[in-house]
């Protein structure tokens, strides 16, 4: 008996400093462990996805090794937590993660009742639909009957609902929690159509048996801006965590590139001095608990946002997507980034 | 533990401190834990409770009148994205209740066969049945449901190639649509006039037991209840002039139009849970049955009682005082195994919930509300079987 309390107290007493500690500044622990521990998905390719030997890659995993690089100057400083749809907030508000790179929805009921904060957002998405082709759909309106492949714990499937009614058409609703079931279960015809980001369609059509037998339909049916997520009440962190995406666009904007970035810091500019923290007496980084050099750390690591983009999802990926929205607010997309100074 | 301390049987004498009389001393210790269990559980809700201010997250149970906002697959009720969470929640319960129900039938029925099977004196079933038994006792349920979940799925072919089954009743891998019901005007005759033959019927038996018991005739019960309960409403049928149509299921765009489905998710789940559990139900029915002395069989034999009537009124009866009580557990097992639900999609209580959660964030209301349902669901089906395993004790005359 007297044993058995034993273990239930020090089991208490861990559960309480472990909230504890979650809600202490991020960044210290963050140094004080020595590594970021970053909720990513179980696999979207283009997105994260682990190779054979363990090594993750991806447009997300590009933001968890830029913020490792912000704070240790070596982008390799992370541990991933993969994380389905559903176990993603829970991991999140409990402190097993730092911060979320998961496709995830900036909502406002994420950012208030779930006790989040948003920033950035490092992909406008949408929603989307995939069929097979042989079905001749070729509008989303033509889909009341069909069975529809959902993922739970999503505004995907939220989305669907109203979309479904909105427009007065049928459907059923085939719900799974785990992606590889929805895959494998649409995969098998279980579902007509599959709805997810249309980010995550282009990834996934990859991923059928027989990816040509598939279409993405035209219609977009929300708003999906996907972007990194902290828990509430760390503004330094939310600070650090927001900066290292605007750095990214920053430096896009700059043209400076992993390749180019030593020989930039001697450009003549002030404003791209300023941002490679080459300028005399500047603060640019301290004031945010990291060093001068965090932005040229983050771009030596992963490059800047264009070539985080090309890489993982871009032209030079194969998934192709399009730049669209997610092109610089100069040409033409919607990417903007405050000014650093 | 410590509470054993208390039924000490003698009482030895005071010497020195009152803490070596051991009655007090068992006293005291139950006390000390009753305070240490109160003060660990406050401890916990409040650490909790702060905890989950701290991190601006929101608690309570108003969430429940909340509007859903998602779509369920499959649901006993009336349900659209408009109603409430509570009510999701309600149909992911009925979904929980139907498979468990459905399974333990199943499983009950398989089970009794093979349990039989194995103790027949044929050894192909004989054998078959200890196949099967160790076939199913030895996977985990998890597997079992993938296998009958892929196989479904694989097996059956796609829908605008759906097999046609006699009856209108049409098989593919959306799941098996057959005729609805549809009731007409007047068709609530034909309810009433079966509600009565039931109720008929229930007296019939009485009257049967009764005179049989009298008398010593039997009387042709079974084709005399199939006649009321099968004839009385067919009765009411025609003569109201064929009020019930059906709904046929028609190739429609995408799938089968009209009719009933029912889901492969619900179809997988329901045959791995009863195939499953059956294996287990086997067991306990061979060794009640082995339990059962030989001399009773013996005996009855050699009243001259035939030997399928011996199984039926000597040996099972016996066999039942020890088959309920681990067959009890065996059903509370199935009903908590149908929560693996969730791998393959079927909207039971917990993949509501886990929608749910996820939706709100509300993860301890939502928890709690799973361990409350799941625990009233088995504390109602051990007080079920209490209660019929009391009937079915020996009673001495
Ligand atoms: N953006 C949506 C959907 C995000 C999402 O979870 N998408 C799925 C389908 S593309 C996914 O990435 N799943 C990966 C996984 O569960 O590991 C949201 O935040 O709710």
């Amino acid at each position: 008996m007297a044993r058995r309390i034993l273990t239930a107290l020090v089991g208490a007493a861990v559960m309480g400093i472990g909230a504890h500690a979650a809600s202490a500044a991020t960044l210290d622990d963050v140094k004080a462990k020595g590594f970021v521990q970053c909720g990513v998905n179980t696999g979207l390719a283009g997105f994260a996805a682990p190779d054979a030997s363990g090594n993750w890659s991806g447009f997300d995993v590009d933001y968890c090794k830029a913020i490792a690089a912000a704070i240790f100057a070596d982008g390799t400083k992370v541990k991933y937590t993969p994380t389905s749809a559903k176990e993603r907030f829970p991991a999140l508000q409990s402190g097993e993660v730092d911060v979320l790179a998961r496709n995830t929805t900036w909502t406002i009921n994420r950012d208030t009742a779930l006790g989040f904060n948003f920033r950035p957002v490092n992909y406008y998405d949408g929603q989307g639909f995939m069929v097979r082709k042989g079905l001749n759909v070729k509008s989303a309106l033509e889909l009341s009957g069909a069975a529809v492949c959902v993922q739970t714990g999503t505004t995907t499937e939220l989305n669907l609902a109203d979309y479904f009614k909105s427009n007065n058409l049928q459907y059923n609703p085939v719900v799974f929690e785990k992606l590889e079931e929805v895959n494998a279960a649409y995969d098998a015809g279980r579902c007509d159509v599959y709805t997810t980001d249309q980010s995550g369609l282009y990834s996934l059509r990859l991923t059928l048996s027989k990816p040509d037998d598939h279409m993405i339909l035209p219609e977009i049916i929300s708003k999906e801006p996907l972007g990194p997520a902290v828990r509430q009440g760390d503004d330094q962190w939310f600070d650090i965590v927001s900066w290292v995406h605007y750095a990214l666009i920053q430096a896009e904007e700059f043209g400076v590139t992993q390749a180019n970035v030593e020989e930039m810091k001697k450009s003549p500019n002030p404003d791209v001095q300023r941002f490679l923290g080459v300028e005399a007496d500047s603060k640019i980084g301290t004031d945010i608990g990291l060093t001068n050099e965090w932005a040229v750390n983050i771009i030596k690591a992963v490059g800047n946002y264009g070539e985080v983009f090309d890489r993982n999802i871009g032209a030079g990926s194969p998934l192709k997507i399009e730049r669209g929205l997610n092109a610089l607010w100069s040409k033409g997309g919607i990417q903007y980034a405050p000014p650093v100074r | 533990m410590a509470i054993g301390v208390t039924t000490t049987p003698e009482k030895s004498k005071p010497s020195g401190s009152i803490m070596n009389d051991p009655q007090v001393r068992g006293i005291f210790y139950q006390v000390i834990t009753v305070v240490i269990l109160v003060a660990l559980v406050y401890w916990i809700a409040d650490n909790t409770i702060q905890n989950l201010k701290r991190a601006n997250i929101a608690s309570g149970y108003g969430f429940l009148n909340g509007r859903a906002g998602f779509d369920v697959g499959q649901s006993l009720i009336a349900y659209t994205s408009d109603s409430t969470y509570g009510r999701a929640l309600v149909v992911g319960f009925f979904n929980t209740l139907l498979v468990a129900v459905t399974g333990i039938i199943t499983a009950t029925i398989i089970g009794f066969v093979v349990g039989i099977g194995r103790l027949s004196h044929n050894w192909l079933i004989a054998k078959l049945s200890l196949a099967y038994v160790e076939v199913f006792r030895n996977i985990p349920p998890l597997l079992v449901i993938f296998f009958w979940y892929s196989g479904v799925l694989a097996v059956l072919p796609q829908p605008r190639e759906s097999a046609a089954l006699p009856l209108n009743i049409f098989l593919n891998n959306r799941g098996i649509a057959f005729p609805k019901p549809v009731f007409g005007d007047g068709s609530q005759y034909v309810f009433y006039t079966f509600v009565i033959a039931v109720i008929a019927s229930f007296f019939l038996a009485r009257y049967a037991r009764i005179k049989q018991e009298a008398t010593g005739q039997r009387f042709p019960l079974l084709w005399t209840v199939l006649g009321l309960v099968i004839g009385l409403p067919l009765l009411a049928f025609l003569a109201t002039g064929s009020p019930i149509t059906f709904d046929v299921p028609v190739a429609g765009k995408f799938n089968l139009t009209g009719g009933s489905v029912i889901g492969p998710e619900f179809l997988s789940l329901f045959l791995a849970l009863s195939f499953y559990t059956a294996a287990f139900i086997a067991e306990i029915v061979r060794a009640g049955i082995r339990g059962v002395s030989k001399g009773q069989s013996e005996a009855a034999h050699a009243l001259g009682v035939r030997p399928g009537l011996t199984t039926r009124l000597v040996v099972v009866p016996q066999a039942m005082r020890i088959i309920i009580p681990p067959l009890t557990s065996q059903y509370l097992n199935l009903t908590k195994n149908s929560s693996l639900a969730i791998a393959i999609g079927y909207a039971d209580l917990v993949a509501v919930g886990g929608t749910i959660l996820n939706q709100t964030g509300q993860a301890i209301e939502v928890v709690s509300i799973w361990i409350i349902v799941y625990l009233s669901l088995s504390l109602t089906t051990s007080l079920l079987m209490n209660w019929f395993n009391a009937r079915m004790a020996l009673v001495e005359r």
